[in-house]
């Protein structure tokens, strides 16, 4: 699945987070800004001068959605496995303690109950710094019951998606974390609780094809990567260049995949208001 | 005729040459033993090759070019096949077969992914790699069983859905992820067969039900090797490995709790011989299915739940 690849190549490219000397000022990637990370922070880590969205954690969205104090994390010791002893460059089990001591977090997502201008949600949110955001059995176990919660609690889900796909290194497990997390999904659907889908950049492979394209209502920060196989695959496949903004937010707007695109800095009312609608 | 031979059939090939060669001037010559005792040999030859396969090898023998598909099976294992067309809504895939038929007194909806044998078919059957149509024709299909109550009968066999400009602009994963969630509700009997290779979620795609078959010399995993190998390796070379790590043959699954039965295959795979795959397929699905119509539909669902909420493996 090598948009898994493109979007490791996607990091690179995105980090010319070039980090100034004292590590307090961050340059944008849409326009080359030089701005100040309190501001950045103010500023919903969106760019002040022309908009760009910055990729951010879990960390960041909980504390952009919810009120404050009101998150309650769950699942928090569950950790990869390795069930089948993966081993490439390096061993699986390797990489994922690396990757919890660089980035703090336990796997690619965090899932919890919390209140949005007190109406309480289940929430789960996907960490690209984790492994390239990818799905295994710890984010499939985690949604499945993040779901679970608004199953028993009737209470609305929301998903916030920035994946590369499923997991390479959990194999067959990985690839069923797919069916797992959408007949989840269809449980909570016949019981009219609403599912609230946000994909941020990028969302792709087996997380688009699964509870990210799932939503009740489909929301997708401007100009994010979202698709199924990534461009450089496509681009291999047809043999030219893809078109200007193929596989953005608003190309899948366009093509009715997406309902609509909010910035981050409403995302918080709409939800609120789209929660109030569906309830 | 042109067999297609893989390397680690070749001298099992060769055996079988010299022996019906032999068999030409049998009436001539007193050779009799002697082509006795090669066909001892080459029966020998077999079991050792066969017995011990690797996983890449096993791959390829899912590719294999004469390997049964979809249609194959159809006609031998079931009658009266009706093949219906079409999503309501763009096209036709041609990637993705199904219909009504009969296996002995079962009327059944059976839907795969279909390849082509050569160049020509292959084109015409997109190298078995659906669009999103494929995987909405395949959905609607499977709600027409649903509303005859038909059990559904899917089999896999895609090197991938096929990542193409068209197929994203019209929703390849939303496609997709809309199968997933529908057969995991679906008010009948799901049995899914992987019969080929079992590429990540464009097999998937077909491939949520009650029973998960799978034949033996088949693959199914998140990726295929050579890609993991380009990724992880950063190189094709690495295959082989890849194959390996994946842990994606039947055997494999069959441990791993995401399969539940293992079909076997005529000795030296299910191209050397396409009524023997087939009989046992349908013996198999046969049984699978008289146990899965015994299940009120609501017990049916809470099976399927929670053979999927299983799966995965993590600790806490
Ligand atoms: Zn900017």
């Amino acid at each position: 699945m090598a948009w898994f690849k493109r979007s490791k190549e996607n990091i690179a490219s995105d980090s010319t987070k070039l980090e100034l000397p004292d590590g307090l000022w961050e340059k944008c990637p849409g326009c080359g800004e030089i701005i100040h990370k309190k501001q950045l922070e103010m500023n919903f880590w969106t760019c002040t001068k022309c908009e760009h969205h910055f990729r951010i954690g879990s960390s960041e969205y909980i504390s952009i959605l919810f009120d404050k104090n009101s998150f309650r994390e769950n699942d928090r010791k569950m950790r990869s496995a390795d069930p089948l002893g993966f081993v490439d460059s390096k061993k699986y089990s390797d990489r994922v303690n690396e990757t919890m001591k660089k980035t703090g977090l336990s796997d690619a997502v965090r899932t919890g109950t919390g209140k949005i201008e007190g109406r309480e949600v289940s929430f789960a949110c996907m960490d690209f710094s984790f492994i390239g955001g990818s799905m295994g059995s710890v984010v499939g176990e985690k949604i499945s019951r993040a779901i679970d919660r608004a199953y028993r609690h009737r209470i609305p889900m929301i998903i916030i998606s920035a994946s590369g796909g499923a997991r390479m290194m959990e194999g067959a497990y990985s690839l069923m974390q797919m069916a797992k997390t959408s007949s989840r999904l269809a449980r909570l659907a016949e019981e009219g609780i609403p599912y609230f889908s946000i994909l941020t950049d990028p969302t792709t492979g087996g997380t688009t094809a699964s509870y990210a394209m799932l939503g009740d209502i489909n929301i997708a920060e401007p100009k994010a990567l979202i698709g199924f196989a990534g461009p450089r695959v496509i681009k291999q496949t047809i043999g030219k260049e893809l078109p200007e903004g193929f596989q953005s937010s608003e190309f899948l707007l366009e093509n009715g995949f997406i309902d609509l695109i909010v910035q981050r800095k409403d995302l918080r009312s709409k939800l609120v208001s789209l929660i109030d609608f569906c309830k | 005729m042109n067999k297609a031979v893989l390397d680690f059939e070749k001298p099992i090939f060769e055996l079988e040459s010299k022996i019906s060669e032999m068999r030409q001037y049998a009436d001539k010559l007193d050779i009799a033993d002697e082509i006795t005792r090669l066909e001892r040999k080459v029966k020998k030859l077999k079991e050792s090759v066969y017995g011990d396969l690797t996983r890449w090898q096993k791959v390829q023998l899912a590719r294999h070019p004469e390997r049964p598909y979809t249609l194959d099976y159809i006609y031998l294992m079931a009658s009266d096949f009706i093949e219906l067309h079409g999503d309501r809504q763009c096209k036709d895939d041609k990637s993705i077969v199904g219909g009504f038929a009969k296996i002995d007194e079962h009327k059944v909806m059976i839907i795969g992914h279909q390849k082509g044998r050569d160049t020509k078919s292959n084109v015409y059957r997109n190298f078995g790699m659906p669009n999103p149509e494929g995987y909405r024709k395949a959905l609607r299909l499977m709600k027409l069983a649903e509303k005859f109550n038909r059990p559904v009968i899917t089999m896999l066999d895609t090197p991938g859905a096929y990542p193409g400009l068209e197929a994203e602009q019209r929703g390849q994963a939303e496609a997709i992820a809309r199968n997933l969630l529908e057969m995991s509700r679906l008010k009948v009997p799901v049995i899914v067969v992987i019969i080929g290779e079992g590429a990540s979620g464009g097999a998937l795609g077909i491939g949520v039900g009650d029973r998960i078959l799978m034949l033996e010399n088949c693959w199914y995993s998140v990726i295929s090797p050579e890609s993991c190998s380009s990724i992880l390796w950063k190189s094709w070379d690495f295959k082989e490995q890849a194959a390996e790590a994946l842990r994606l043959t039947a055997p494999d699954l069959l441990q791993q709790k995401i399969i539940d039965r293992i079909v076997p295959e005529p000795l030296g795979g299910a191209h050397t011989n396409y009524e023997a795959a087939a009989k046992n397929l349908k013996t198999a699905i046969l049984e699978e299915l008289n146990q899965l119509l015994k299940l009120k539909t609501e017990k049916l669902l809470d099976l399927r739940f929670s053979k999927f909420a299983k799966m995965g493996v993590w600790h806490e």
